[in-house]
């Protein structure tokens, strides 16, 4: 049995065991159950399992801690009803790199390795520097996945791209065919703290990272369950990345929200390398009436000189 | 033909046990494969982080050794399937040599992929959740087909000799009796069975053709299905098959030397057949030629933007000496030595496949490793040490010794086998001498 499975079957197991529990007590909405709690009288209705709708008292709610969605099949499925989409507004950027590290911590990379890389572009000769995010574009042909032999990296009903490293053999096909270099490998153990690596792998929070496997921006699909922004939005101080649903046709950096439709129509919305037919689900806004000039601190100084 | 003659072929063309420069030469061998072994054991424990592999250059000189045996297998096809399938008499004691290059060369080529996966350990995923739309499982599939395919074109033929050799029970000794008698002690000479396998042999080698040529464009396809530059190229197939039918006729070329000097095989192994396998050779140089004029003149003239650094970077830049080396070596040199009758005797020719072989294995890392280090985004955000891509010892040491592991299987081969086909070089004999009669 894989490693996948038995968890599987151990959380499906759990599951099961607390439901019996439950089944076995008394009705556990009853005042006899919980004495110190006093019926407040404010009534909430709630939908039962036999799919029946009953009053309970509020003050026998207890708030359940937010449980990941642990079982694989669940992860490799997605949300359903749900598009995923960013914005990245290149006029915004300023390569402050909050974003990278936010993202490195929060999913406990390997130190030195980047998911998000801020990139210094110019087009052309004569053309303006801009700073560049990228993400994983969490292609709508996803090139990785085509070539992925095992079905570790895998498309979700709501459009994320994502990698199961318990089941990842470590070929690196997906690497020589993902044309934004999006993904990183693993090529030793990955320097964690040993309570983040002891926990099991879960496929949305990308988390930890193991050896001799690819790694890449997850769109943070964890966060998003919990409907919350992924980790790069939320940390960005100049606001360059919305994320929403294009389903609901809305992104938001947390602060302003859009109609995705229209900032791309009004913007002049694009998305990269578009000849190459992998319909990304990032769009970029080009860097026009910029709120900052384009400052390469970074690469005339401390990045040249290391090279 | 006299009994004397047959007794005097047979002889010749039993299996000798190795003389002082054979020990020597598996030592060497064994020491080579030992290191390769220890430099793996040392990849198992730290991880891939042994290799100079990184995020850009992710592969290196493990999957260009992976195709170096891929194609150079394809020779077996070749030799036994091309030439006998056209009637081609004079090839006829190069099959087994071709063949087991075949089997040696594809074995490791399957060894070498594991030693580049990050998790070896998962390989059994490939069974338990392969997919079909992914080249790799194309690769698993016909790589495997075609190996067996080739070992069963070594061991048909090797039957009748079998039975010869199950005759010399005092010479063998104890394990080589058995393992002769375990393999071969149902043939009997019956008309029958002549009947049976040559029919089996037919099939196989009609089978192995598009097996052989599936094995290497699927392997041509692990490139060609990516975006990068370099790689995206419809060209890609048949100039991998031409390649590696260039490069198989050379290590063909190369054993055939080999064994004819060190096993005093003039007689079988006669001038006349390096003269054909030069011609043979010089034809396949071309045909290779040609596909390198298409794989690199054609976009060298767009010079498209994501084209022009790969290309630069061969013709002239960070990659020239090693690009320039192997389409000299591979290519121009021995067309040059080879189309002269006197490039074509033994010791020029055997010059000229080791050039071929040696040029063959540096353009496989050409294909593999400078389209890598030149992505579409300019790399950015990574350590200084990923811009370039310089092996690591370990890396040589696994792919030297996955090299001397598949030179070892060849020689155990010619030490417990006939290498030359005894009863087929009979049966020639004596209908040469028929047709001189009459």
């Amino acid at each position: 049995m894989s490693q996948n499975t038995r968890r599987d079957f151990i959380a499906s197991s759990l599951v099961a065991g607390v439901t019996l529990a439950g089944c076995a007590t008394k009705n556990p909405f009853t005042a006899e159950e919980i004495p110190d709690v006093k019926p407040s009288g404010e009534m909430v209705k709630l939908l039962s399992v036999d799919g029946e709708i009953i009053e309970v008292d509020k003050a026998f709610l207890k708030p359940v801690p937010a449980l990941p969605a642990s079982m694989n099949t669940i992860e490799r499925e997605g949300i359903a009803g749900k598009k995923f989409a960013m914005v990245i507004d290149l006029s915004r950027c300023k390569s402050v790199k909050k974003c990278q590290t936010a993202c490195n911590h929060m999913h406990h990379i390997h130190p030195g390795q980047n998911w998000i890389k801020v990139y210094p572009m110019q087009d052309a000769e004569h053309s303006a520097p801009y700073w560049q995010p990228t993400t994983c574009m969490h292609c709508d042909e996803p090139p990785c996945v085509k070539v992925c032999p095992v079905d570790a990296t895998f498309k979700r009903k709501d459009g994320i791209v994502l990698i199961d490293s318990d089941r990842c053999i470590g070929c690196r096909f997906c690497m020589a065919a993902c044309p934004y270099s999006t993904r990183v490998f693993n090529w030793e153990e990955p320097k964690i703290e040993k309570a983040i690596a002891d926990k099991p792998y879960s496929c949305e929070t990308s988390v930890p990272q193991k050896v001799g496997t690819v790694g890449k921006c997850d769109f943070c699909p964890d966060m998003v369950r919990q409907g919350n922004l992924p980790h790069c939005v939320s940390a960005c101080p100049n606001g360059v990345f919305f994320f929403g649903d294009i389903l609901e046709d809305s992104v938001t950096n947390g602060s302003e929200t859009f109609r995705f439709s229209e900032l791309i129509k009004d913007k002049a919305g694009y998305r990269l390398m578009e000849d190459l037919g992998t319909k990304p689900s990032v769009y970029y806004l080009p860097p026009v009436n910029r709120n900052f000039p384009f400052e390469n601190k970074e690469e005339s100084g401390v990045e040249e000189k290391k090279a | 033909m006299d009994k004397l003659r047959e007794d005097k072929i047979i002889a010749d063309l039993l299996p000798q046990e190795f003389g002082k420069q054979g020990r020597i030469w598996v030592i060497c061998l064994l020491f080579i494969a030992a290191l390769g072994v220890f430099a793996y054991g040392r990849q198992l424990y730290y991880g891939l982080e042994v290799t100079a592999m990184r995020d850009y250059a992710s592969w290196g000189i493990y999957i260009s050794n992976f195709v170096f045996f891929v194609a150079i297998s394809l020779v077996g096809s070749l030799i036994t399937a091309v030439l006998r399938l056209t009637n081609v008499k004079w090839s006829t004691p190069l099959t087994r040599i071709a063949e087991i290059i075949a089997v040696s060369a594809i074995t490791f080529a399957s060894l070498i992929i594991i030693v580049d996966m990050g998790r070896p350990e998962r390989f059994y995923n490939l069974f338990l959740h392969g997919r079909l739309q992914s080249p790799i499982i194309w690769d698993v599939i016909v790589i495997t087909t075609y190996f067996f395919i080739s070992l069963l074109l070594l061991y048909f033929p090797l039957l009748p000799d079998l039975k010869i050799m199950i005759g010399f029970k005092e010479r063998n000794g104890k394990w080589l009796q058995r393992l002769y008698e375990f393999l071969g002690s149902f043939w009997k000479n019956k008309a029958a069975q002549f009947k049976i396998t040559d029919k089996a042999i037919n099939i196989l080698a009609i089978a192995i053709i598009p097996v052989a040529f599936s094995i290497h464009t699927v392997t041509s396809w692990l490139f060609a299905t990516t975006y990068r530059p370099g790689w995206d190229s419809t060209n890609f197939g048949a100039y991998f098959i031409s390649g590696a039918f260039l490069v198989g006729a050379g290590g063909v070329v190369v054993a055939m030397y080999i064994f004819r000097t060190h096993y005093k095989l003039e007689k079988y192994i006669t001038d006349d057949h390096f003269d054909r396998m030069g011609k043979v050779l010089v034809l396949l140089a071309l045909l290779y030629l040609y596909f390198n004029f298409n794989e690199f003149l054609v976009p060298a003239f767009k010079m498209k933007k994501s084209e022009e650094e790969h290309l630069l970077g061969l013709f002239t830049g960070e990659f020239a000496p090693i690009f320039w080396f192997a389409i000299f070596t591979s290519m121009f040199i021995p067309i040059f030595i080879l189309l002269f009758k006197k490039g074509r005797r033994p010791l020029p020719a055997f010059i000229a496949g080791i050039l071929v072989v040696v040029g063959s294995w540096f353009k496989r890392f050409l294909i593999v490793t400078p389209t890598l280090l030149h992505p579409f985004l300019p790399m950015h955000d990574v350590p200084a040490n990923y811009h370039h891509y310089i092996p690591t010892w370990e890396e040589w040491a696994i792919a030297g010794g996955s090299l001397a592991g598949a030179l070892l299987v060849i020689t155990f081969f010619a030490r417990i086998f006939p290498i030359i086909p005894i009863h087929e070089t009979i049966i020639e004999t004596e209908s040469l001498e028929n047709e001189k009669h009459f």
